[in-house]
């Protein structure tokens, strides 16, 4: 992994607490690092996200960024901007919405972009299935809160079904 | 699954993990594996609303009801608990700092040997967490995957065929999977090794954090080693990495390090391990951080044969018991900084005098 200031192999992995808007991992060649631990603090850039941005700056005009910043995902309403910042996802469905956004990223912290390993045996089918299911979840809950019970219970129903259906799915694939 | 759990008896007992028994455990303390897991229909913890919270915590709770084995587990609030009990729970390394800290409905599930415990509502919806005495990853793995396994049975995880398990953090996307060991290093830190060795690891992907996790200090010459990357590599490659690889290469140099030490100076080495026990067993009053200085030279005196009447298990216990909130437990009231390292000295007395170790701990 490269310093996130500077070409050099980032030695330092500094977890800062103190960062408002929350714990923050910085990663660090040994003379950044330096200048971080006896700086007491370093105003932006200090989130994961905020290094990866910036290296997604390289090959980006900054009008591209600006558009980028203001991506919104439509199924938790998080925008890129948001995430830079705080580091954190707000949806599953992000992983689909910022997908080609999120590789670059995701090649820097794990050099690789590809899941190799353990996988549900039951497993919502598709992303957009999950998606939906959040929404519905939304829509129940305010059916709820408007005493539309009949309409909640219906969109429960259609939860069940898409959960089932998932796993069905799923099965019938392992079956195979 | 039990509603609450009796945090008195908790503080009397100690968790399976503390035993001192397993491989290495000379160096290693405990081996432990986490999993980062999200429910599929409710956006992460971040843009969760306060209802959204109530109901995964609904949701999970009800689940686990549902599951075969679970009659023992303790379930446990940790929006109700008071801040002593959040505390003690966090320094029994059963729940997180950030889950302590954090506001809203959260919880963990607890099983009776402190084996398991099952964060939610924490940075993602479910942390689970297998941990065990010595370097133990494999079992602690397929422990966990059992457990993995039964959860996603109630549970529908988010999931994504290229990305795999999904997770709030993309630092922790794919196997969601942290492996952590946790070493006791006296004598790299004596010998002023330790930089180095952790230089070394770093350029391999390996992370270095404290006893209590992220951001904390090295205290006690304990070093928590775990895998940076969760995504490209399978479990047990993660697994491999950690327990075949990074671990014994540390142990070995730790081993190499004391072996140093002896042959350079057993009497100094001998009167300084022994010293320390002498402060901690004659001391009226004595800090947490003096303690942990302390006893880890303790720790490595009664591994190297130089003090032969106390236990490991007993040492690890009081890294544990000697913590603030487990004090103010054991002595049932709360306590301001200067009652407790008076409380503390007395504690270490009773339990490292006249029964040499083997008293009321074990």
């Amino acid at each position: 992994m490269k310093c996130q200031y500077c070409e050099k192999p980032a030695t330092f992995h500094i977890t800062e607490l103190t960062e408002p808007t929350g714990p923050q991992v910085m990663h660090l060649c040994e003379e950044h690092a330096r200048g971080f631990l006896q700086k007491d603090s370093m105003e932006s850039a200090a989130s994961i996200a905020g290094a990866l941005a910036k290296q997604l700056n390289l090959g980006q005009t900054k009008q591209e960024l600006e558009e980028l910043d203001q991506k919104e995902c439509p199924v938790c309403g998080i925008t890129f901007f948001e995430f830079r910042n705080s580091g954190r996802l707000g949806c599953p469905y992000d992983y689909t919405h910022f997908d080609s956004d999120l590789t670059p990223l995701l090649r820097n912290v794990h050099d690789a972009t590809v899941h190799v390993g353990k996988r549900p045996k039951r497993a919502a089918a598709t992303a957009d299935l999950q998606a939906q299911m959040i929404h519905l979840r939304r829509d129940m809950e305010e059916a709820v809160e408007r005493e539309d019970y009949e309409r909640a219970s219906e969109i429960r129903d259609e939860l069940q079904r898409i959960e089932t259906e998932g796993s069905v799915a799923d099965e019938s694939e392992t079956d195979a | 699954m039990k509603r609450g759990a009796d945090f008195d008896d908790l503080a009397q007992s100690s968790g399976e993990w503390m035993r001192g028994t397993g491989p290495e455990s000379d160096i290693v303390i405990s081996s432990r594996i986490r999993l980062a897991r999200n429910l599929a229909d409710f956006p992460f913890i971040r843009r969760c609303s306060d209802e959204d919270r109530v109901s995964i915590e609904r949701t999970v709770r009800a689940r686990m009801e549902s599951l075969d084995g679970w009659e023992n587990i303790c379930y446990i609030d940790i929006e109700q608990l008071s801040e002593i009990d959040r505390q003690f729970l966090v320094e029994r390394q059963l729940i997180s700092r950030e889950i302590a800290e954090a506001e809203g409905s959260r919880a963990v599930a607890i099983d009776p040997t402190e084996r398991y415990s099952v964060m939610i509502n924490e940075e993602d919806h479910l942390r689970i967490q297998v941990m065990n005495s010595g370097l133990d990853l494999r079992n602690a793995w397929k422990q966990i995957n059992a457990l993995d396994d039964k959860l996603e049975a109630a549970i529908l995880y988010a999931f994504h065929p290229k990305y795999g398990y999904l997770t709030a953090c993309p630092t922790n996307v794919g196997t969601g999977l942290r492996v952590s060991v946790m070493l006791h290093l006296p004598a790299l830190v004596i010998t002023r090794q330790i930089e180095k060795v952790f230089r070394s690891m770093q350029r391999i992907n390996v992370t270095v954090r404290g006893l209590y996790g992220e951001g904390s200090q090295y205290t006690g010459d304990f070093y928590q080693v775990s895998n940076q990357i969760t995504l490209g590599h399978s479990e047990e490659k993660l697994l491999e990495l950690i327990g075949d690889e990074v671990v014994p290469r540390i142990i070995e140099y730790e081993r190499k390090a004391r072996s140093f030490l002896v042959d350079q100076s057993q009497q100094d080495l001998h009167d300084d391990v022994s010293r320390a026990l002498g402060i901690l067993s004659t001391a009226k009053k004595i800090s947490s951080e003096e303690t942990m200085h302390y006893l880890s030279k303790v720790r490595m005196g009664v591994n190297l044969g130089l003090i032969d009447d106390v236990q490991v298990g007993t040492i690890n216990k009081l890294f544990i018991h000697t913590q603030p909130a487990h004090l103010q437990k054991l002595h049932g009231r709360l306590l301001g900084s200067s009652d407790r390292n008076i409380e503390r000295a007395t504690y270490l007395q009773r339990h490292l005098t006249g029964q040499h170790g083997n008293g009321e701990l074990n």
